[in-house]
């Protein structure tokens, strides 16, 4: 199954969310499998609903109450999935860390932004209060911070969203973490905003050699950042490769309905492309395979039994009945 | 800051001056007069008394007479208690009331605060259940009921306390006034912080800080408490004023001679001058703790700058 030669690491095994919901079970995320090696970065891609950000949160061990985690996730050989609180904190922020999708609200609009950036390192690397204060000094100017010493004594509403996204960034590199996971860092910011943050992402990853697992809707994101693609729907893998591989040569229905959708500044076409249709309601998927609604290929099969993920190709997995050229007799 | 401060003291000048006159007008236009009551006397003796206060002028001069006293900080002498000015009343009674006020807002702060994070915390469990029905019977369970029930218990059927009484402040004296005045609050106070505090611990900015690692003592008192607590801070400003100028419950139970009895005997006996005394008490302090509590909105919110 693995990608690249390199030691995983991260190690995600047959990773399933449910959620006890007063309506009943639903299952977010189904069986998710993915390995990612130092440096890495993997784009996690879907529409809203189809469980890339509970992945995110299943990992940091920060999902609802009622959430539900089966399988397992090897980070360094050890399961996360597993540990307790106390040993759950050792590793957040330190070993992997998470930028989250709404820098207005994600920062605590109470505290001083220096301080919150202060607490991670007197935490984790038992710094003093002045080692703290130059370390995130350093890290905001890393970030591109503009004033960044004199930025440190202010509250975040003195911020604008793309400064508190870089604020953002600076709190989750401070420990140098071996795993930066962001879900939607750009959704909230302006278009050129989010530019410059995908920029500083991509330097900032080559500076640190962090592995990073981009959750985003957004496939121009993607192809920006990303090594590896892969591509969920309902909860389930639809097609998992190299960025470029699933770009120039996508196969499944699906990611190929997502592509079409992108508006091209080179086209002449006056209507944008869409998928129609919704997303299913995971209190009542269907049988089969959860797109078959809205695909367009979509045979009596399709509604019998969920294809199985499947390396079609070196390095591409797909789940589709329909073959990469045409239907399979 | 300390423009705020001016303008707010400013503007608290018009704010009593209207309060004082709709309820110097409303309370003279009431039927019947301090004297009318009771026993009759002679009418020669009656216009005597009327003419000494000022009763046999229109409502107009004796408004005029009134404020030009309050100018000079006499609140006027009272018509029910003859040998007493309002000013002596009040300063005999209000420091009772507010004794057994402040120690009944520390209890009830301290406890309602404790019970309510609590409760946030173990959401939906038998402590937080246990903590919340506890705060709800406070909250249908009035003072007149408590008074009785404690005096029955700590005095009558144990001994522990005495019944009543003031002895300048005693703390065995206090402690059954203090649970009578304290339990609704605990209980409003209780409920607000649970509810605030239940919020914040869902806030983006608490899921930022446990992805930090921070571990939950820290989360709790470092990065919730603070917004937690504005909505139990808007609630106490008012609450401390009620809480200090005392009630009538505790004072007639309990004989501490506090100033909440002189609401009602003020009213009963159309004592003017102490009903306008303690509208106007109780009016400067509800002024001067909403002002209060604005300036520490300010400490503890940095969005809100004056």
């Amino acid at each position: 199954m693995s990608l690249s030669n390199t030691k995983n690491l991260l190690e995600v095994n047959n990773l399933r969310v449910n959620f006890r919901t007063p309506d009943g079970f639903v299952t977010a995320v189904n069986d998710l499998n993915f390995t990612l090696a130092q440096g890495e970065t993997l784009g996690i891609v879907g529409e809203s609903g189809s469980g890339k950000s509970q992945t995110a949160f299943a990992l940091m061990g920060l999902l609802a109450g009622n959430g539900v985690i089966e399988g397992e996730a090897r980070f360094n050989e050890q399961n996360i999935l597993t540990l307790n609180e106390k040993a759950m904190n050792r590793i957040r922020s330190k070993e992997i860390a998470m930028i989250f999708q709404d820098p207005m609200t994600s920062l605590n609009p109470y505290m001083k932004v220096g301080k919150q950036l202060m607490e991670v390192l007197m935490l984790h690397k038992g710094m003093s209060k002045a080692e703290a204060f130059e370390a995130s000094v350093k890290m905001l100017d890393a970030v591109k911070m503009p004033e960044a010493r004199k930025r440190m004594n202010m509250y975040p509403h003195e911020f604008s969203g793309g400064m508190r996204q870089r604020v953002m960034i600076a709190m989750a590199l401070l420990c140098q973490p071996k795993l930066l996971i962001a879900d939607e860092p750009t959704t909230a910011l302006d278009v050129t905003v989010q530019a410059q943050i995908l920029t500083l992402l991509n330097e900032l990853k080559d500076d640190f050699n962090t592995s990073i697992i981009m959750i985003t809707h957004d496939l121009g994101v993607v192809a920006g950042l990303c090594d590896k693609v892969l591509v969920m729907y309902a909860g389930q893998t639809m097609e998992y490769g190299t960025a470029e591989d699933v770009f120039y040569r996508p196969t499944h229905p699906y990611t190929q309905g997502l592509l079409k959708a992108i508006p091209r500044l080179d086209a002449d076409d006056e209507k944008l492309s869409t998928i129609p249709g919704n997303p299913p309601n995971l209190l009542h998927m269907p049988s089969g395979c959860p797109f078959q609604t809205r695909c367009e290929f979509a045979k009596e099969r399709c509604g019998e039994s969920m294809p199985e993920l499947k390396e079609f190709a070196p390095g591409q997995l797909r789940a589709c009945h329909k073959s990469v050229d045409g239907w399979i007799a | 800051m300390l423009t705020f401060i001016s303008k707010r003291i400013l503007e608290a000048i018009p704010t009593l001056l209207i309060l004082i006159t709709v309820s110097f007008f409303l309370m003279h236009s009431a039927p019947g007069s301090p004297f009318s009551s009771e026993r009759t006397l002679p009418p020669e003796v009656l216009a005597n008394i009327n003419a000494k206060y000022h009763l046999d002028e229109p409502v107009i001069n004796q408004y005029f007479y009134y404020l030009g006293g309050l100018l000079q900080g006499d609140l006027g002498p009272s018509f029910r208690y003859k040998d007493f000015t309002i000013n002596e009343l009040i300063a005999q009674s209000f420091p009772v009331s507010a004794e057994i006020g402040i120690w009944s807002f520390l209890v009830a702060l301290l406890i309602g605060v404790g019970c309510g994070i609590i409760a946030a915390l173990r959401q939906n469990s038998w402590l937080d259940y246990g903590v919340m029905g506890f705060a709800n019977l406070g909250i249908v369970l009035p003072n007149f009921v408590l008074a009785p029930l404690c005096i029955l218990f700590f005095s009558i059927y144990n001994h522990w306390l005495p019944p009543g009484g003031w002895n300048g402040g005693a703390w065995p004296y206090l402690v059954m006034p203090v649970i009578a005045m304290s339990t609704s609050y605990i209980a409003q106070i209780a409920r607000i912080t649970r509810g605030s505090m239940i919020e914040t611990m869902h806030s983006n900015f608490i899921r930022t800080a446990r992805a930090k690692g921070l571990p939950k003592y820290r989360i709790i008192f470092q990065h919730a408490l603070r917004p937690a607590m504005l909505p139990v801070v808007s609630y106490l400003g008012p609450a401390f004023v009620g809480i200090v100028t005392g009630s009538v419950i505790v004072d007639v139970y309990f004989g501490t001679g506090g100033i909440g009895q002189h609401f009602i005997n003020g009213a009963l006996n159309r004592d003017y001058s102490m009903v306008m005394g303690v509208t106007i008490l109780v009016g400067t302090l509800t002024i001067l703790f909403n002002a209060i509590v604005d300036i520490l909105y300010a400490v503890i919110d940095p969005k809100i700058r004056y």
